[in-house]
């Protein structure tokens, strides 16, 4: 487990005498640091500008009701000053709570939460499978490797596209399906199939990660612990879930972890297979989308509140992730 | 390490070695039938995930617009009469040079950025550290929308929409937390002797970084390079929004100017699509095994 220790000094963080004042603190502080302080600036610069003003920004925007028709634009050498105005938390209340707030935001959210739990437990489950296949003694297996992680070296708009081919009417999924005598469903109309596509995409594109991920988490398992599991007489069963399982405890909170705020915010897959048509496949990052640049006029306030929820969402989920960590005596690894 | 919890004794009575006499078989070793089910599993997984890139590129040589609905028709008619369209008679070049300057741009300063940051963050514990491992966290769960028309906003304010300063400045703001999450990675596993030799022959804190650090960090840096590369590479959301001369297009917003354009001539589609796809997946290939080092480096390590 990670110590937060001062490497320069050795002293733990916390071991410190009586708290001098304020000014005093700030200036030993300020001696002592600058240089890391001078090294996260740029960061800090960058950040601050183009993502923590612009939250505070769009965080302003979600309490009033702009959208492109009341912003300030130019139009040729007309230059028209914004006329939104502040309405509070009606944005949010519409949302959550308005008349048709199922139809726009529940059933999206639900949606979203089957999306994410339903894909990363896929990549999960088929990258340890799959990590596990590799990480025997097999001939090609650096070939099958190779192969196995195709789909995470292509970008993703073009294996998407490719998937758009074979999903379409008379593509060749259907016309294979129709060939054994299966029906062929609507796989870019149909709201079912929609939803089934996209997961089924997206767990193609993301299994790579998970699986090589966990490769390496596999790997660096010490071998003398099966080894003694073995002596002991353990099944196979039980040397996988006794030694591999709590040996890939931490690359797993890690990855998966990642993978839930990857997929929940998974922008790309659902945004080039279906674009904005297929209103009720989309997830509440490509719906946000559509309400602020994908219609008629841009609702940029909605977007962004919408935005603000997303965020919070992930932030509890995400707090409340680490403090089950920690109850477990685990840290998270990034 | 992480300690691991393995079960003290395992029922030895039900699972104990068989009394038969069987063929003595090594540790690591599998039985016939469990390696044939091995061979099958993993060649159906490299079936499915070579298919869906094979079936594009083999599109890609039907020379009409609606061959990909009669795939077969085009075993008799294949030509790269697609690939000399596309490369001929279309804006690819310039597409190609956006996504370049764009990417290579993110690349250098995210790198550079990231660098001192994941250094900064791995040697020294300096006050607000935990707040500023959290924000880099945070950054990562923004969601496009919330933050795409405040930024829409101010690059029209600072004059950068249509610019590829804007594009590169805000595929920092994704690649560099990330980047900066990996090379702490990275250069914990760097000797910190190595700094303090450097401290005592009398470098300064940035000479040690600049001179000792970077040079010994730089399979770290490949793969941070590499990273930043494709995140700006396939980016759509914001390339789409944020670009909006088609002199300027990147390659992933090019491609779907094909569907209006040219009304939905997917030959030509599928052609730029393989031809974008070539040198990053080669590019990939090369470093892809630092990269999972880099990416786990963390998490191994436990």
């Amino acid at each position: 487990m990670t110590v937060a220790i001062d490497r320069a000094t050795g002293t733990r963080r916390g071991e410190r005498g009586p708290r001098p004042g304020l000014g005093q603190r700030l200036k030993h502080n300020y001696q002592k640091y600058w240089y890391a302080y001078a090294m996260i600036a740029p960061v800090a610069i960058v950040l601050g500008v183009l993502v923590l003003y612009p939250l505070v920004y769009g965080l302003y925007l979600t309490l009033t009701d702009a959208n492109s028709l009341n912003t300030a634009r130019t139009i040729g050498v007309n230059h028209i000053d914004a006329t939104y105005k502040f309405i509070g938390l009606d944005n949010y209340k519409d949302i959550l709570f308005g008349p048709t707030s199922y139809d726009r935001f529940w059933s999206h959210f639900i949606w979203t939460i089957v999306w994410t739990a339903l894909c990363v437990a896929l990549h999960y489950t088929i990258g340890l499978g799959l990590a596990l296949l590799l990480n025997q003694k097999l001939r090609g297996r650096t070939f099958y490797r190779l192969v196995l992680i195709l789909p995470w070296a292509v970008p993703t708009f073009v294996t998407v596209f490719g998937w758009r081919f074979m999903l379409a009417d008379s593509g060749i999924i259907n016309s294979a399906l129709h060939a054994l005598h299966l029906p062929a469903p609507d796989w870019l109309e149909d709201t079912f199939w929609q939803r089934f596509a996209a997961i089924m995409v997206n767990t193609w594109c993301g299994v790579p990660f998970m699986m090589v991920s966990l490769l390496g988490g596999l790997q660096s398992i010490d071998a003398s612990l099966y080894e003694a599991a073995e002596m002991d007489g353990a099944s196979p069963w039980q040397r996988f879930r006794y030694v591999t399982l709590p040996g890939l405890r931490s690359v797993s909170s890690t990855v998966v972890l990642l993978g839930i705020i990857w997929t929940f915010n998974q922008f790309a897959v659902i945004f080039l297979l279906f674009g904005n048509t297929a209103p009720d496949a989309q997830i509440l990052v490509t719906w946000a989308y559509y309400l602020g640049f994908g219609q008629q006029p841009r609702d940029f306030a909605g977007s962004a509140a919408y935005g603000i929820l997303l965020l919070a969402i992930l932030i509890v989920f995400t707090s409340f992730y680490r403090r089950w960590l920690n109850r477990n005596e685990q840290q998270l690894a990034i | 390490m992480t300690t691991t919890t393995v079960e003290p004794s395992a029922p030895v009575g039900e699972n104990g070695p068989t009394p038969v006499p069987r063929k003595v078989r090594r540790r690591g070793e599998n039985s016939l039938a469990g390696n044939l089910a091995s061979h099958g599993i993993l060649i159906a997984g490299s079936v499915i995930a070579l298919f869906p890139v094979a079936w594009l590129v083999f599109l890609s040589l039907g020379p009409d617009k609606d061959d990909y609905l009669h795939p077969a028709g085009i075993w008799h008619k294949m030509s790269f009469s697609n690939y000399s369209f596309v490369l001929q008679h279309t804006n690819f070049f310039e597409w190609l040079k956006s996504s370049l300057i764009v990417s290579l741009g993110t690349t250098v300063i995210g790198v550079f950025v990231a660098a001192t940051t994941g250094y900064a963050v791995s040697r020294m514990r300096f006050p607000g550290y935990r707040k500023f491992m959290w924000i880099l966290l945070v950054t990562q769960m923004f969601p496009v929308s919330v933050l795409m028309v405040p930024m829409y906003q101010i690059m029209a304010d600072l004059q950068l929409i249509d610019s590829y300063l804007g594009l590169i400045l805000v595929y920092c703001t994704t690649a560099v937390p990330y980047c900066a999450w990996l090379l702490k990675g990275y250069f914990d596993t760097i000797p910190f002797e190595i700094d303090e030799a450097g401290r005592v022959d009398g470098l300064s804190p940035f000479g040690t970084f600049a001179r000792l650090i970077l040079p010994l960090a730089k399979p770290g840096l490949a793969v941070a390079a590499f990273y930043s590369f494709i995140t700006a590479f396939g980016e759509v959301a914001f390339a789409t929004t944020f670009m909006l001369d088609d002199q300027k297009y990147t390659l992933a917003v090019g491609l779907q100017s094909f569907v209006s354009e040219h009304d939905a001539q997917r030959n030509l589609m599928a052609a730029t699509a393989v031809l974008i796809a070539i040198p990053v997946s080669a590019f990939f290939y090369l470093v892809q095994k630092n990269l999972v080092t880099g990416l786990t480096a963390g998490g191994t390590k436990g």
